[in-house]
């Protein structure tokens, strides 16, 4: 044998989980809880499951309920108590024990008690015993001295039996059990709980102690429904699931554009968080169209209407949700979130996920389960919701809702850690009207736009329009946008006629300059001719004047006795 | 105490008295019980009592009929009701109250 304990699956949902693997194998443990907690079923369950898948008979020892009120209460949870019966697997013994017709006197010890368990073990070869309750001892008799070193003896005697044994016990007021069994049974100690917080009952079960080996420490909600007994949650205590880096439309073509991959991650997680009527459950319409639109299974969680009346109201925008439920493709689950606990809700949705296997789910909005609950609850259910979700690469979409005023980003800081992707609509009011704004405060993962976009319904559905920025820095939305985007179109026109005139100008300009030139052009011509002309006159003066002189010069030579006569 | 009255009527009318002790194997506290039961039988209910005892070890299966979980246990099956005294019956005036054979009573007969 092994120096590791070694354990016994209980088989119960989530309870092998938080144990590392069950109970401690041939001790037994001690299941402490109020009234009503849960400790009977949880004992019937660890041996209906021990026979059934993995094949060890068991004894349940009832000090309390009868055998047949024992068949009768987990024959409503679809157990057949007599067919185990009859087969040998299972032996139920009601140990009756009335204080009103029983007198002690002197010494005894319980050998009775310990030869009736051992004829039962083995009469079926049992390896597995519940002692449930085994204090109503303490009740039926009187000398306590007794009853404990009897009991010391009977774990004692238990454990060299080598069966796994759970053993139960009546809470009590401060301590674990009110006799103080945990005195007795030190190695794996389990407290169920029922608490009723606002009006809604939740159960809880916490491992106390289990030495010898490491467990949950926390306190686990539980249930317990048609299918017995599920501790949650199951998926929380690791974070191992595979990815997909496969994208996926949203269903409003500008919201993919705001990614940088141009759609969000299959399996991711995204809430849209908004003030009321911004928006969300349109959002969430689209998300649902798109999946049905690519021919995969969507399942929409409606919390605050019914499911025809979102049908109805989106419509409006011109998305036909009715077909694709007509088609199957869309499942509706409408409930109000405080109608019953939370998890009720989280395994009646957990086996609707189970049944209808979709690819995509929206919860709309999950802020209304805090009504149902606290904070902390409600956020530990959507946390294993979420991780739920992801480990069956089911992309999700949730909205919520958050109360006007400033603190609204931070009401949904407990959500928004466990999303991928945080969308936030906002209601704008400027110049007596309310428009939308989305933007998107974070996106795991993947670059995102950093602008804020106004969200526009229409009869086409969800459209997003780029944000104007106004003159004094603010933005501008609705008509204010709309008035921007007039006076930036006139703008823009008067600038274009603009240009025409000044162009028109120009051309007059330029030929006005040609004609000037060509004007000075013909001066300069007319200029040059004059004084060629000039210059020729001048040539042929000088040449005059010349020849003149020359004759003159050769007059004088020639006759000097004709000055007289000149 | 009509029971008192009644049982008083039976054994006037020389009703038997069927009583079991059940044991487990020969331990010193079963032979105890068993002798304290005899003296107390021979004394109040000479002759008209049967008893029997009952080894669980040998007859585990009879455990259930009586709902026996502590050992030694006194059964008064007759008359009835069903009474039931645990313990090794050193204190007698308890067995006989227990029995509802209170001394009074009897020595007033």
């Amino acid at each position: 044998m092994s120096a590791r304990l070694q354990k016994s699956p209980t088989g119960i949902h989530g309870l092998d989980t938080i144990t590392g693997g069950g109970l401690p194998r041939g001790r037994p443990t001690l299941v402490a809880g109020g009234a009503g907690s849960g400790k009977t079923l949880l004992g019937m369950e660890f041996l209906i499951r021990g026979i059934q898948q993995y094949d060890e008979p068991g004894v349940f020892v009832s000090f309390e309920e009868r055998a047949t009120d024992l068949t009768e209460n987990v024959a409503s949870l679809g157990y057949d108590l007599t067919a185990l019966i009859a087969d040998k697997k299972l032996v139920i013994d009601q140990v009756q024990i009335d204080r009103d017709d029983i007198i002690e006197t002197g010494e005894f010890n319980l050998d009775g008690l310990f030869i009736r368990l051992n004829a039962a073990i083995d009469a079926i070869g049992a390896r597995r015993v519940v002692l449930d309750t085994i204090e109503t001892l303490f009740a039926a008799l009187t000398n306590m001295h007794i009853i404990r070193s009897e009991l010391r003896r009977l774990f004692g005697w238990l454990k060299e039996k080598g069966v796994t044994a759970i053993v139960t016990g009546e809470r009590g007021d401060g301590v674990l059990t009110r006799h103080g069994l945990e005195e007795y049974v030190s190695d794996c100690v389990i407290a169920l709980d029922m608490r009723v917080t606002d009006q809604i009952a939740t159960r809880r079960l916490r491992v106390v102690k289990y030495r010898g080996s490491s467990h949950g420490t926390n306190e686990y909600p539980f249930l317990i429904d048609e299918q017995g007994f599920t501790v949650l949650p199951i998926t929380a205590i690791d974070l191992n699931y595979t990815v997909s880096s496969e994208v996926i439309s949203t269903g409003i073509p500008k919201l993919d554009a705001m990614f940088a991959v141009n759609g969000h991650f299959r399996g991711g997680t995204v809430l849209v968080s908004g003030t009321a009527g911004s928006g969300k459950t349109s959002i969430a319409a689209h998300f649902a169209d798109a999946a049905c639109r690519r021919g995969e299974r969507c399942i929409y969680f409606a919390f605050e209407e019914a499911s025809d009346q979102i049908a109805r109201n989106m419509q409006s925008i011109g998305i036909d949700l009715a077909r694709w439920a007509d088609k199957g493709l869309l499942h509706f689950q409408a409930f109000r979130p405080s109608s019953l606990g939370l998890e009720v809700h989280l395994s009646t949705m957990l086996k609707l996920i189970d049944d209808i296997k979709p690819q995509v789910a929206v919860l709309d909005p999950v802020s209304s389960f805090i009504s149902a609950g606290t904070d902390l609850d409600a956020r530990s259910m959507l946390m294993r919701l979420i991780d739920l979700l992801k480990s069956r690469q089911i992309s999700a979409l949730m909205t919520s809702l958050t109360s006007g005023g400033h603190a609204a980003e931070q009401s949904e800081a407990g959500i928004s850690s466990l999303v991928d992707t945080w969308l936030m609509l906002r209601n704008l009011e400027q110049a007596g009207e309310r428009t939308r704004t989305l933007s998107i405060i974070k996106s795991r993962g993947k670059k995102h736009s950093n602008q804020a976009r106004e969200l526009v319904l229409s009869e086409r559905g969800v459209d997003l329009a780029e944000v104007f920025i106004g003159p004094d820095g603010g933005i501008l939305t609705g008509s204010a946008r709309e008035a921007q985007e007039a006076a930036d179109r006139t703008a823009a026109a008067a600038l274009v006629d603009e240009m025409a005139r000044k162009e028109a100008a120009m051309q007059r300009k330029r030929k006005s300059v040609n004609a000037r030139i060509a004007e000075m052009q013909a001066d300069l011509a007319a200029e040059a001719g004059e004084i060629g002309v000039a210059l020729g006159v001048q040539a042929s003066v000088a040449a005059d004047r010349a020849a003149a002189r020359a004759a003159q010069a050769l007059r004088r030579e020639r006759a000097g006795e004709e000055v007289g006569q000149s | 105490m009509n029971g008192l009255i009644g049982n008083d009527e039976l054994q006037q009318d020389g009703t038997e008295w069927e009583l079991r002790l059940y044991i487990a194997g020969q331990s010193t506290r079963s032979a105890v019980a068993f002798a304290n039961l005899k003296k107390i039988c021979n004394k109040y209910l000479a002759g008209k009592y049967h008893l029997e005892v009952v080894d669980l070890l040998q007859n585990p299966q009879l455990s259930s009929e009586h709902q026996i979980i502590a050992i030694p246990t006194l059964v008064r099956q007759l008359p009835a009701p069903i009474r039931k005294i645990i313990g090794d019956l050193s204190n007698t005036e308890k067995t006989l109250v227990g029995l509802q054979l209170s001394p009074a009573k009897v020595s007033h007969e």
